[in-house]
């Protein structure tokens, strides 16, 4: 099963390297990746996404708190949470095709953010699910070239 | 008053009360060598290769309870202390390995003996660091201190660019260590111990497992006094052996792929399986599923990690060995439901199985006039030695032979490279073991191969006087693998002979040590007593039986109770 994991870290270097080579020393799984520093500047906020089965979701989480750079780790999974990944996506953009592209980014709330004669580039937002969806419509017009974030996560307010 | 990086750096480790280090100088650190010269409070041991000075450290560190600190060059001086440093990793003994590095300006240009050290051994150190400013390098080495020898115990890394050596800083005044990410726990859920002690309670068929978490926290005593009071057998891993008294009714010696007969049985069948600072390694496993398959697990260690990793845990307990055992003991102390009579009552059974296992497969060996069995060996050494040297071995069947033989009944009473399985790590050990224990007698247990991976440090227990011993078991083969060749591999003894091997008693003779030899068992007991007696290093070249394996043993990925016996 898929797991996001968020790590708070110390901003220091060489810690992203402690924690990606815990992993592919162990043979644990990154599907994504994605770290950038916080509100305090330094401590670094990496999120990441494996799967596995819980015995081994278990092993990361503490391989991870035991990483002396490592001020804590959330699984996610574990809360409500809102998650995103972000997408560019070149897309082909022709004469007959610019209003079908245009009119599809609109339906999922993207955004063309770069104009060229024959192409747009689209920004596309939201969870992998959603980002799937998008490059499967656009598909048959023609991507040209796509670059995705990993993935992000936030846990929601708490109802009181 | 300002000091350099070098002088700082011998201020701090004055500071944290180190009398002795291992190292090798080089280009990189000619600056703290310099100062080295003019210090007298720290004695230096020039070894003759930077892996010895490492293993060294971490011996002296283990015999002494201490954390032991190397310093080596950078380049190639890192790069040689690697393997020492992961065997200290994998055994959690606490040690500081110094590394020089090239001026910061240089770093990541490919300089003359320039390695990235740091990410080198990432993977194999508790934690590393690279000083960049020198105002750090005190506080960093104060933190590596604590690291080092806190929580679950390990090696811990600094890299010294030359500049920073040389640079004058303010010392910083001595404040408490706070890291902000770094909070082992020490003491025990007392929900969990309640389990335990409940488990305890009702159990029929009890075994304690003990690993080396038992004598990295000093909980020796409490571990005896729990198996006492409850009357519970106690087997231990390599790492584990003193942990509890080895000629104790109550030990089952160790466990294992080399373990007893009747340990591992006793694992088999337990109904409850204590494991203490033990990490359910797969040379004690086994085959996992058949571990312990009808027992209830208690485990208790102080990583997190360690627990559930290998084998389901029913009971965890995170903390220091220790304190968790005080805890179980202060529990039966005053526990009204706990009747020493009744439970010496509860146990007996599964002690008349265990003593009818005993008498089925004793630990033993077939005895031969004419020729020497290394057991035997190992029995006069530990007879002529009433049992109280420090024993240290290389890695292989005299390693085996050693665990099984040399019946360890104090903690920090042996030393081997259990979790890496160094073979070279038994003879710098000693002089790390020797310089720490002036006083005792200190034995190398070796094998003909292992003995050639650090044998240039005959030069280094000549220089420092040291009267290690070593006891060379030798039968002309890398037995350990040959033994398997012959098992598992058709006899087919592919580069397992050693067919040009040195003259150890001319070896020893041209450092000055003096090299004694034995061929036949009658001139075992007269070598061991001799070498005793000689206030020198001496080399014991006793000639073995060639084929004699080391039984039991589990084949890998077998069942613990398939095992093959003499």
């Amino acid at each position: 099963m898929k797991h996001t994991i968020s790590v708070l870290l110390q901003n220091k270097p060489g810690v992203l390297s402690r924690v990606t080579g815990l992993f592919s020393g162990r043979g644990f799984n990154i599907e994504s990746l994605s770290v950038a520093q916080t509100l305090e500047q330094d401590v670094s906020c990496l999120t990441l996404v494996t799967s596995g089965e819980d015995t081994i979701i278990e092993q990361i989480t503490k391989q991870l708190h035991k990483l002396i750079d490592v001020i804590k780790v959330t699984d996610m999974c574990e809360h409500d949470n809102v998650e995103r990944e972000m997408a560019l996506i070149r897309v082909k953009a022709e004469a007959h095709t610019r209003a079908e592209v245009l009119r599809i980014v609109d339906i999922f709330r993207g955004k063309v953010i770069d104009v060229g004669p024959k192409s747009y580039v689209v920004e596309i937002t939201g969870k992998a699910s959603k980002l799937q969806a998008v490059i499967d419509i656009l598909r048959p017009i023609g991507i040209q070239e796509i670059v995705r974030s990993g993935t992000i996560a936030m846990t929601r307010a708490q109802k009181s | 008053m300002k000091l350099t990086g070098a002088q700082a750096f011998l201020k701090c480790l004055e500071e944290h009360g180190v009398e002795v280090i291992f190292g090798y100088p080089g280009g990189a650190l000619i600056d703290v060598y310099d100062e080295l010269m003019k210090n007298d409070k720290i004695h230096h041991v020039l070894t003759r290769h930077e892996q010895a000075a490492v293993h060294a450290a971490d011996a002296y560190g283990r015999v002494k309870g201490e954390v032991g600190v190397a310093l080596v060059t950078s380049g190639p001086g890192a790069t040689n202390a690697v393997t020492g440093i992961a065997s200290a990793y994998l055994d959690s003994i606490p040690l500081i390995v110094f590394t020089g590095q090239v001026p910061t300006k240089l770093i990541g240009n490919d300089a003359f003996q320039e390695v990235d050290i740091v990410g080198i051994t990432r993977p194999i150190t508790k934690h590393n660091y690279l000083v960049k400013d020198a105002d750090e390098l005190v506080p960093i080495i104060r933190e590596a201190f604590h690291l080092a020898k806190t929580g679950r115990p390990g090696p811990v890394l600094i890299d010294m660019p030359k500049d920073v050596l040389a640079t004058r800083i303010t010392y910083p005044e001595l404040k408490p260590i706070s890291m902000r990410t770094y909070k082992p726990t020490y003491e025990p859920h007392p929900g969990q111990v309640e389990k335990a002690c409940q488990a305890m309670l009702k159990a029929k068929k009890p075994v304690i497992y003990a690993g080396g978490g038992v004598i990295l926290s000093n909980a020796n005593e409490e571990l005896t006094e729990l198996a006492r009071r409850l009357d519970i057998p106690v087997t231990m891993t390599l790492m584990g052996l003193g942990g509890f008294p080895g000629t104790d009714p109550l030990s089952m010696g160790m466990l294992g792929m080399h373990g007893t007969y009747f340990a591992n049985m006793a694992v088999a069948n337990c109904d409850l399986l204590i494991a203490v600072g033990a990490r359910f390694d797969d040379r004690v496993t086994g085959r996992i599923d058949a571990f312990a398959p009808h027992a209830e697990i208690i485990h208790i260690d102080i990583d997190p990690s360690s627990i559930s990793k290998n084998v389901r845990v029913d009971i965890p307990i995170v903390a220091d060995c220790k304190n968790a055992l005080d805890a179980i003991n202060a529990w039966f102390a005053r526990s009204t439901e706990f009747n020493a009579k009744a439970c010496l009552e509860k146990n007996r059974p599964w002690h008349e199985q265990i003593k009818e296992w005993k008498i089925k497969h004793p630990l033993g060996y077939v005895e031969e006039t004419d020729i020497i069995k290394p057991q035997f060996v190992i029995q006069k050494l530990h007879e002529l030695t009433g049992g109280d040297a420090i024993i240290t071995t290389e890695v292989g069947q005299h390693q085996m032979w050693t665990a099984q033989f040399y019946h360890f009944n104090k903690p920090r009473q042996f030393a081997t490279s259990g979790g890496l399985g160094v073979m070279g790590y038994g003879f710098p050990a000693a002089i790390g073991a020797q310089m720490a224990a002036p006083d005792k007698i200190v034995i190398d247990i070796a094998g003909d191969g292992s003995i050639q991976m650090n044998i240039q440090e005959l030069a280094t227990c000549r220089q420092e006087k040291l009267p290690v011993k070593v006891a060379i078991l030798n039968n002309g083969y890398l037995g350990m693998v040959r033994q398997w060749q012959e098992l598992f591999y058709n006899k087919q003894y592919s580069s397992t002979v050693m067919e040009v091997a040195p003259d150890f008693v001319k070896v020893a003779e041209a450092y000055g040590a003096v090299g004694l030899r034995a061929t036949k068992p009658s001139e075992v007991e007269p070598v061991i007593r001799e070498a005793l007696k000689i206030n020198n290093t001496v080399f014991m070249d006793f000639v073995i039986a060639r084929e004699e394996g080391v039984y039991p043993m589990v084949p890998a990925g077998k069942a613990t109770t398939e095992m093959l016996l003499v």
